[in-house]
């Protein structure tokens, strides 16, 4: 059974269309990345997989189910961390982390979630007063509460230091040695090279390249490599273009 | 502690735990909540003194004969002599720093506006003590048995009426900023993309609120009792199920306001929109009886109205929820309209 399976979903905003005919597949216990510029269709793209929004054409099929009909099922079984979320601040992270759990039917409890985040010590301190670093790991905490099957990250680790950024990767590499299916957007390809089995280049809302990331760097060929190794970033770019994408 | 749910309460609660959490901890918002009905309580009762009558403020224009008009009306009892000063009388008047101003020609000229209470009661003393002094002859003195009832004071009116604003202001305030504030921040997005039934998100929003209400409408009530002599006739359970039912009236009102609203400059501006006629028309501060007969149905269907109408019938006249149940339920009906719009044109994300 897939995790996800979605087919031609085409998103338009007036004139502009933020995803053009788009496809892939993701297998269960697979680690997905979705790699793109700013604008290139990504979020669009996960919060249609999530259920958020309705695509304008095109078929999403998510742990083998339709999002009509399915919702509530298919909510108990992911878990979700935008890209935008600002949690309440006069919360502390245990009661964040309460109210989050409330909504599973199943789950880890508080102190396993805690645990998991590395938060024990900032229990009771007020969102508001968590560092970026400290506050990613609780909005992925949130979205482990139900102890989900699959994990949509949308740039999960986009300004983060080093360390934190690496206690995240870590923490994902846990999950999946449970059997856990993860998708994931970033800008970063060290990222995208250690965490993902396979990956999608995207850009104008269409998929330019899509295979794991050895594969992607083999098709760049033995001529662009002289200076140094290829990396996935010398893909990324012939692919996309070296011109600035601003938002 | 709850295992199934890993310790959390039931969700209802969670969220409106974090509600009401959310709002304790927020200084400025307990300002409004409870100091504000008290200063506006403590205006209101020095600027309507409970015992005795105003004087009535007048001034003498300068003139000839100014002097004996001034003679005559220092001594009369209910006038107090002001001096505006020459050319300032017309913004005196306007004012109502004066409420009538004497020109010493003969027979006296009196300048006032008509309209105004206070100045047509003002031309009746003024010339009863001119026409004293003058010489008239009385008829007889009638005898005065001045009433002094707890209870039929303006300030006594006045009190449930500020009791419903608050109850309305809070209500909605707290609800309607708390709402466009967590969807700026894209905190319910975030909401809807977890299991969590957007009904029960909308209930803990109205429900996280209630528990400030017997602050938010007893403070004041308290305040008018204790401070002010205010008679609490009706029963405690009774005025309680008034205010609560108020509470969720313009809670579900709120709810809807909030539904669609983006910025903090849209939910205030349909808040105003929504709250400033009924200050005006709800009879707070005065009768809504003074407003044509033509539109009277529709200012007794106002909930601002109906919460008023029924805290002065309860707390004023003792009366039973039976005598305000058409209130309470034109109360139940906009809170229930409210949040069933509410819940179908909500914007999550």
């Amino acid at each position: 059974m897939t995790g996800i399976n979605c087919t031609n979903l085409i998103k338009r905003y007036g004139d502009v269309v933020a995803v053009d005919r788009l496809s892939f597949q993701v297998g269960r216990g697979e680690c997905f990345g979705l790699l793109g510029p700013n604008g290139a269709g990504k979020t669009t793209t996960i919060e249609i997989l999530e259920g958020l929004l309705e695509p304008d054409a095109g078929e999403v099929q998510i742990l083998g189910m339709t999002w009509r009909g399915h919702d509530r099922e298919l909510r108990q079984r992911i878990g979700v961390q935008l890209q935008e979320t600002q949690l309440a601040e006069k919360l502390t992270v245990e009661e964040t982390l309460r109210l989050f759990r409330s909504f599973y039917h199943r789950g880890r409890t508080i102190d396993e979630l805690l645990g998991l985040v590395e938060l024990e010590s900032k229990r009771r301190s007020w969102v508001g007063k968590l560092s970026g670093g400290q506050r990613q790991r609780l909005a992925v905490a949130c979205a482990l509460a139900g102890d989900p099957d699959l994990l949509f990250l949308d740039e999960p680790t986009t300004g983060l230091d080093p360390q934190s950024r690496r206690q995240l990767w870590q923490l994902l590499a846990q999950f999946r040695s449970q059997g856990g299916t993860v998708l994931l957007t970033t800008h970063y390809m060290d990222e995208a090279e250690t965490l993902c089995d396979r990956v999608a280049i995207v850009d104008h809302g269409k998929v330019m390249a899509e295979g794991s990331p050895r594969q992607l760097i083999a098709t760049l060929g033995a001529p662009r490599v002289v200076t140094h190794q290829g990396t996935l970033e010398d893909v990324f770019v012939a692919l996309t273009g070296r011109h600035l994408r601003d938002e | 502690m709850n295992v199934e749910r890993g310790g959390a309460w039931h969700p209802l609660v969670e969220l409106a735990l974090a509600r009401l959490r959310e709002f304790v901890r927020e200084p400025e918002a307990m300002f409004w909540a409870f100091i504000f009905p008290i200063l506006m309580s403590v205006t209101l009762a020095i600027a309507f003194p409970g015992g005795g009558s105003k004087p009535v403020l007048v001034a003498i224009e300068s003139g000839t004969g100014a002097d004996r008009v001034r003679e005559a009306l220092q001594h009369a009892p209910g006038v107090t002599i002001r001096d505006v000063g020459a050319g300032n009388e017309a913004r005196a008047l306007r004012e109502g720093d004066i409420h009538l101003l004497v020109i010493p020609t003969t027979p006296p000229t009196y300048r006032f506006d008509p309209v105004r209470d206070e100045s047509r009661v003002a031309r009746l003393v003024v010339d009863d003590a001119l026409k004293h002094a003058a010489g008239r002859t009385e008829p007889w003195a009638a005898r005065e048995d001045p009433v002094q009832l707890p209870g039929s004071r303006y300030v006594d009116w006045l009190i449930p009426g500020i009791v419903g604003l608050n109850i309305m202001g809070t209500s909605m305030w707290g609800i309607g900023f708390a709402i466009v504030q967590s969807r700026m921040r894209k905190l319910l997005k975030r909401l809807v993309a977890s299991p969590m039934l957007k009904r029960e998100y909308l209930l803990a929003q109205v429900g996280g609120r209630l528990v400030l209400l017997a602050p938010e409408a007893g403070v004041p009530l308290l305040f008018g009792v204790w401070v002010l002599g205010l008679p609490l006739r009706g029963s405690i359970a009774a005025t309680s199920m008034v205010c609560l039912v108020g509470a969720l009236a313009f809670g579900g009102i709120g709810l809807l306001l909030a539904s669609r609203a983006r910025t903090f400059e849209a939910i205030s501006g349909l808040m105003n929109l929504t709250m400033v006629p009924m200050w005006v028309l709800s009879g707070v501060f005065f009768s809504s009886s003074n407003f044509p007969q033509a539109v009277q149905p529709l200012i007794h269907a106002l909930p601002l109205t109906a919460l008023v109408d029924a805290l002065r019938s309860v707390v004023l006249d003792g009366a039973g929820l039976a005598a305000v149940s058409r209130e309470l339920a034109i109360l139940a009906g906009w809170g229930l309209g409210g949040f069933a719009i509410a819940l179908r044109i909500f914007r999550w994300t």
